[in-house]
Parts: C-alpha cells; sequence; structure tokens
C-alpha cells in the first residue's frame, strides 16, 4: 500500500506491506537511523518518535497508522542555529554513555519541557520511566533534562 | 525480528464507517485503536485477523471525559494518559486516576486507549477492575443500534467479551451517587508491569455506614473482575477495621489465582486480602474528604 507522510518536515511517500511496523519505516526504507530499534516489545523505548506531536513507541505503531500523519525523529531536533537544549544538555553532563537509548530519551525530554519547562526530579524520572538505559546512566540523563530546563529558561530571559 | 504476519488494512472514517467494516469483513477482522496490546499479540502470532481496522482517526468523535445525566462518560477512543490528565476523572472517581498511574508507561499511555484495553480482555487488565468496582456500564454499538452492558456482563473468559464480530465499544458509563470514595491499589514487580494482584474499591456512603459498595480484582482470576461476597458482607455495615478484614478475608477466598512467574498462587491470594484492605481504607477516606 501507497502510504505518505510528514517526517522531520519532508513529506515521504513509499509502498509498503500494511505489516510493517514504524520503526523499520523510518530506518529502512527512509534511512533515518537516528531512531533505533531496541527490544521490540514497547518496554525499551529507543524507537520513541513523536506521532502528530506525542511521543509514541514506533515498535508498536504500523507505518500504515502514520500515513497522513506528522513524525519527528531525533534528526528533527536540531535547530537551524545549533542544537537544541536538550541536545547540548546530554552533551554537557554526560547523559549518554552507549548512546543507544539516547534518541528515544532525547524526544520525550524535548516533550516534557514543552509541556512543564520546570519539571521536579521525580517528575523527570516519571516522564522516562518507560525508556531503559542498559548503561543504567539514569543519573546523568536527569541532570541533562535539568541542563536542558535551566538553559532553555536562560535563552527565554535572554532573548 | 518481530513483524505482525500478513493482514490487510483499512481505515475507518467514523463509527459507521467502522461497522459496515467488521459487517463487511467478517470475523477475520478485527479493529486496531492504540494497538498496544493487538500489535504484540500478532507479533506473537496468538492473534492473526486478516484485517485490522484502524480507527485511530475516531478519536475526533470517541475521546472525551464529560459528565451527562449523571454518568462520568469517558469515549472508548481515549487515551490512558488523558484519563489521567483528566481533572472531571479526577474528581468523580479518583480509582481511575489510581490505576492509569499504574498502567504501562507514559509512552504507551499515549497511545493505548481506553476501549483498546477493555476489549483486550487481558485477565490481568486494570481497567476491568476498576470499572467492575465502579458498576460502569459500557455501551456497544452495532449496525441495528446500540445496547448497554453492565462491565461485569463484558468479559465472559480470558480474552473474550459479548461484544460481537460486528460491534464496536464505544463509551464507557460511571454512575455519579452521593457519598462516593475510590481508590485502587496494585502490586507490580516493576514500574509499568501486568499487575501481580490489584484491587479496585468504590463505596458509597451513607453518614457513617457503606451504603453500597464495589470490589474490583484483577489478576487474581475472580469471576467477572469483582467480589460480591465480599461487598454484601460490608453493605449496610460500619468501615470498621474488623469488618475490613471480613471483607479482605472474602476476597481472598472468593478469588481462584493462578501460579505464574508472578508468584504463587496463595502470595496472590494474600495480596488479593491486604490489596482490599487497602484499597478500602483509601476509598473510605476519601469517601470522607480525606486527600488518603
Amino acid at each position: 500500500m501507497q502510504i505518505t507522510m510528514t517526517i522531520n518536515g519532508d513529506e515521504v511517500s513509499r509502498d509498503v506491506e500494511a505489516r510493517v511496523l514504524l520503526v523499520h519505516f523510518i530506518r529502512d526504507q527512509v534511512g533515518l537511523t537516528g531512531t533505533h530499534w531496541g527490544c521490540d516489545t514497547s518496554n525499551c523505548g529507543a524507537c520513541v518518535v513523536w506521532l502528530d506531536g506525542t511521543p509514541v513507541k514506533s515498535c508498536t505503531v504500523l507505518a500504515a497508522m502514520a500515513d497522513g500523519r506528522e513524525v519527528r525523529t531525533v534528526e528533527g531536533m536540531e535547530h537551524a542555529d545549533g542544537l537544541d537544549p536538550v541536545q547540548q544538555g546530554f552533551m554537557e553532563c554526560h547523559g549518554l554513555q552507549c548512546g543507544f537509548c539516547t534518541p528515544g530519551m532525547m524526544l520525550t525530554t524535548r516533550w516534557l519541557l514543552d509541556h512543564n519547562p520546570d519539571p521536579s526530579e521525580g517528575e523527570i524520572r516519571e516522564a522516562i520511566s518507560g525508556q531503559l538505559c542498559r548503561c543504567t546512566g539514569y543519573d546523568n540523563i536527569i541532570k541533562s533534562v535539568q541542563w536542558a530546563a535551566a538553559h532553555a529558561r536562560e535563552e527565554a530571559v535572554t532573548s | 525480528m518481530q513483524t505482525p504476519p500478513p493482514f490487510d488494512y483499512e481505515r475507518a472514517t467514523s463509527v459507521e464507517h467502522a461497522i459496515a467494516l467488521l459487517e463487511r469483513l467478517g470475523p477475520e477482522a478485527r479493529l486496531v485503536a492504540g494497538g498496544h496490546s493487538l500489535l504484540p499479540m500478532m507479533k506473537l502470532r496468538l492473534a492473526r485477523p486478516e484485517h485490522l481496522i484502524d480507527i485511530n482517526d475516531l478519536v475526533s468523535q470517541l475521546a472525551y471525559v464529560r459528565v451527562e445525566s449523571n454518568e462520568l462518560r469517558i469515549g472508548a477512543m481515549t487515551r490512558h494518559a488523558d484519563v489521567l490528565a483528566s481533572a472531571v476523572v479526577r474528581e468523580h472517581m479518583a480509582m481511575l486516576v489510581d490505576a492509569e498511574r499504574v498502567i504501562a508507561d507514559p509512552i504507551v499511555r499515549n497511545r493505548g486507549t481506553i476501549g483498546g484495553s477493555l476489549c483486550q480482555a487481558d485477565p490481568s487488565e486494570d481497567l476491568s477492575a476498576a470499572f467492575s468496582a465502579a458498576k460502569a456500564t459500557v455501551v456497544i454499538q452495532s449496525a441495528s443500534g446500540s445496547r448497554n452492558v453492565a462491565a461485569r456482563e463484558l468479559h465472559t473468559g480470558p480474552y473474550e467479551t459479548v461484544v460481537g464480530p460486528a460491534e464496536m465499544l464505544t463509551e464507557v458509563r460511571i454512575p455519579i451517587r452521593p457519598g462516593c470514595g475510590s481508590a485502587y491499589e496494585k502490586v507490580e514487580r516493576r514500574v509499568g508491569d501486568w499487575a501481580v494482584a490489584a484491587v479496585g474499591v468504590c463505596v458509597w456512603m451513607q453518614g457513617a455506614t457503606i451504603g453500597d459498595i464495589g470490589i474490583g480484582l484483577t489478576a487474581v482470576g475472580a469471576t467477572h473482575f469483582c467480589c460480591p461476597e465480599a461487598e454484601d458482607a460490608l453493605r449496610g455495615k460500619e468501615p470498621t477495621e474488623e469488618n475490613i478484614a471480613a471483607a479482605a478475608a472474602l476476597a481472598s477466598q472468593h478469588c481462584n489465582p493462578q501460579a505464574d512467574q508472578r508468584g504463587p498462587a496463595e502470595y496472590k491470594r494474600h495480596l488479593a486480602g491486604e490489596l482490599t484492605a487497602r484499597a478500602l481504607r483509601r476509598a473510605v477516606a476519601r469517601a470522607a474528604g480525606k486527600d488518603a
């Protein structure tokens, strides 16, 4: 079946089997390998992307279900003038070790900060509770989120 | 790689369209809402529908929480995250907020729907117990009209409901009655897992006595996810520790848990009683306006 969706602002159209999962569509058909394919069972969260503005686990969404919708992946986080503060925060605070969970963690973080610009540590832990870091680097991930929240606030004050 | 077996994909644009597709495609067609139960089942070949009818476009019609005719009405396509965030739900049935907070994880809750969860009819599903405790009714629509079914009569067995092959569950209705307090208690091995055992309790107080009560249990083999024996023992009584202990013992006795990787049957039986007592205390406190 022919499906068309917008990924990071670009319209993408492909002929796919109905059973193709969104994560494989993004990685194998479109070639955006920043979205990672992990557990296959909607547990690990490595495959998190935004679907119509909401984070979802793309291993448990059919590509066909995204037909006509908007998808945002980690490749769509960077702005014209540089990295998103979330990406910067993960760099500054060593929020990634092996990097496998990072795309999903960052997309969930961006969504959290869009809805709650000043989250408590508990709120951050809750927000990423559906995502696993096999390096167990959660403390640094939380620091990274806090860095992003603090620097987004600074930007908002100075601009 | 886990991929579902081949199927034909259709997308419904309205409830009527979804039902017409079900009628045309026959019993090997299944509706898919959030897909977070059905797609994993398909990956494991535990489900092999020939046709999937995607009803996510029905969010505009079936995703809502509202109060109408003295009922809390929740549309079948309401995502778990939206039930959790709903101030209206929190005001009228705090138990649902308790339950939603421990269903899967925030990202899964962004996608999964209450109608999908109910129709999946997993014997460990949380909302089945919560709606059983709340004495909810579900609305089931077909081409010839709609019928209302008590939540306690929805499930006919594991993964089976009374929803027919050309029918669709469209709404859950929870009666709003005075003196209400409710709570949901769950024990899980890790955050977001299926319950080892969980209990929802809804009380409707008349002064110091329990005027009416609903006790819902999941993951412990309780018939219709409820325990009428424990309810009968408390109706018309005061929620003293002695009466709570007696009801908890009945809940423990009248369930049929199976040993599995989540624990031995005796442990689950113990949990059924203990969680009944805990949920009862919190429900009664909430009915009295205490934030428990």
